[in-house]
């Protein structure tokens, strides 16, 4: 091979060098996009987790009312306020992208191909998507405002 | 020094004075018998505005230590040879100056996702295997058998080119699977640079093989593991937008593309 310096064919291979959980999860380093996907990640995590415990709040009601009471009252605290307001903001971004993402799946908004020039600035992360993405994050944190809002009583 | 031969202009030219950066190579060979654990070697080297980091990476393989393990041949982006982590992106060394990364340590490491032969160099074998997977030649009218002969040789107008031509200028360097996040824990997952070649042929108007291809891909760890996050067509040193044609293809199995 020209100019190689390594020793060896490709055949000795040894350690296998994958990113892993840590490459998976590192949002840094590939703009919005990446951010977009460790978001829609986090939140559909997040939201996974929130279903399982809604089965568990909701199943208190086979204690009766004084359980069912009990169970809400844990919820009312500022704790439970500020997890709600969190909640919203994943089930909205996650909504919002997941449209984003569902036309991109299906290859709308991706630009046509066509002879690239250099600096190559690719179609497919073009400025149609990088609104959608920031645009989840807007309603998303928007969408968490009003919630606490309601929660602590500053909105009726 | 006398400027003679020099044209005017160019002896007019101011030369930009060098200056010096720390360049921190990943060292590790895992055919080493006393286990080859990993570590960087540190080099001081003086760099020029047109200094690339594969300039540097050679500059310290002639003259400090000649046993650094770099693979590279054309050093004009074209061969795909050079592919590695530089300052934690995939870059092609040949095609980075050290000028445009703004930074006075430069940190050169085998590219992500791809098993390391030694030092910088990682072995191809799994990109190339998923890249013949896909079939990459234009499948003939007498079915999966091979590409068409001359005398299947259909004519194109340049609209029919401009759909995949942008896939064609792929150098098979692997940058888009080191970027991927999908690629990071799935290393049976297709990967983008095949899957932009799948298109490419799926795309072509001369091409029989769509069916068939697209079965391929349409598998566990084929086309839907792609979450569209864009990596891949970040950090692709020839404009190929593989992310672009993933979604493309999915289009064509979700019945949106004909
Ligand atoms: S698609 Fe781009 S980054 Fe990927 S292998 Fe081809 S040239 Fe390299
Ligand atoms: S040496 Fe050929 S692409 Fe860099």
């Amino acid at each position: 091979m020209p100019g190689s310096g390594a020793a060896g064919g490709e055949g000795g291979a040894g350690r296998r060098n994958m990113g892993g959980i840590k490459g998976m999860a590192d949002p840094r380093g590939y703009g919005i996009e990446r951010v977009a996907y460790w978001l829609m990640r986090l939140s559909g995590l997040g939201l996974l987790a929130y279903f399982v415990a809604h089965i568990y709040e909701t199943s208190n009601i086979l204690r009766g009312r004084a359980g069912w009471d009990e169970m809400l009252a844990t919820t009312q605290t500022t704790e439970g306020h500020v997890l709600l307001a969190v909640v919203i903001g994943m089930c909205v971004f996650h909504t919002a992208n997941g449209v984003r993402l569902m036309l991109g799946h299906g290859g709308l908004g991706v630009g046509r191909p066509a002879r690239p020039d250099y600096p190559y600035a690719p179609l497919s992360q073009g400025a149609r998507h990088k609104i959608g993405i920031y645009s989840s994050i807007v309603l998303a944190a928007a969408a968490s405002m009003y919630g606490l809002a309601v929660m602590f009583g500053e909105v009726h | 020094m006398a400027r003679r031969g020099l044209a005017a202009e160019a002896a007019g030219t101011a030369v930009s004075p060098s200056r010096t950066v720390t360049l921190r190579i990943s060292r590790e060979n895992p055919a080493d018998a006393r286990g080859g654990e990993r570590g960087f070697s540190v080099h001081k080297v003086p760099v020029e505005k047109w200094t690339t980091v594969l300039d540097a990476i050679l500059d310290v393989k002639k003259h400090i230590d000649h046993s650094v393990a770099v693979r590279y041949s054309c050093r004009q982006a074209t061969c795909g040879s050079c592919g590695m982590l530089i300052n934690g992106r995939p870059r092609l060394a040949c095609f980075t100056k050290i000028d445009e990364l703004g930074a006075d340590t430069v940190t050169v490491e085998p590219m992500k996702n791809f098993p390391v032969v030694r030092d910088l160099v990682v072995g191809f074998e799994r990109l190339f295997e998923a890249h013949r997977g896909v079939k990459p030649y234009v499948v003939g009218a007498g079915g999966s058998g091979g590409p068409p002969g001359a005398a299947e040789a259909a004519p194109q107008t340049p609209e029919e080119l401009e759909r995949f031509v942008q896939f064609s200028a792929c150098i098979k360097c692997g940058l888009c699977n080191s970027a991927c996040p999908t690629m990071a824990t799935d290393s049976s997952f297709v990967g983008p640079q095949a899957l932009a070649q799948a298109y490419r042929y799926v795309a072509d108007s001369r091409d029989k093989g769509r069916e068939e291809r697209l079965k391929i891909i349409d598998e566990s760890h084929g086309i839907w593991r792609c979450h569209f996050a864009g990596s891949c067509s970040q950090v692709c040193p020839k404009g190929v937008d593989p992310a672009m044609g993933i979604q493309l293809l999915r289009g064509y199995l979700l019945g949106f593309r004909k």
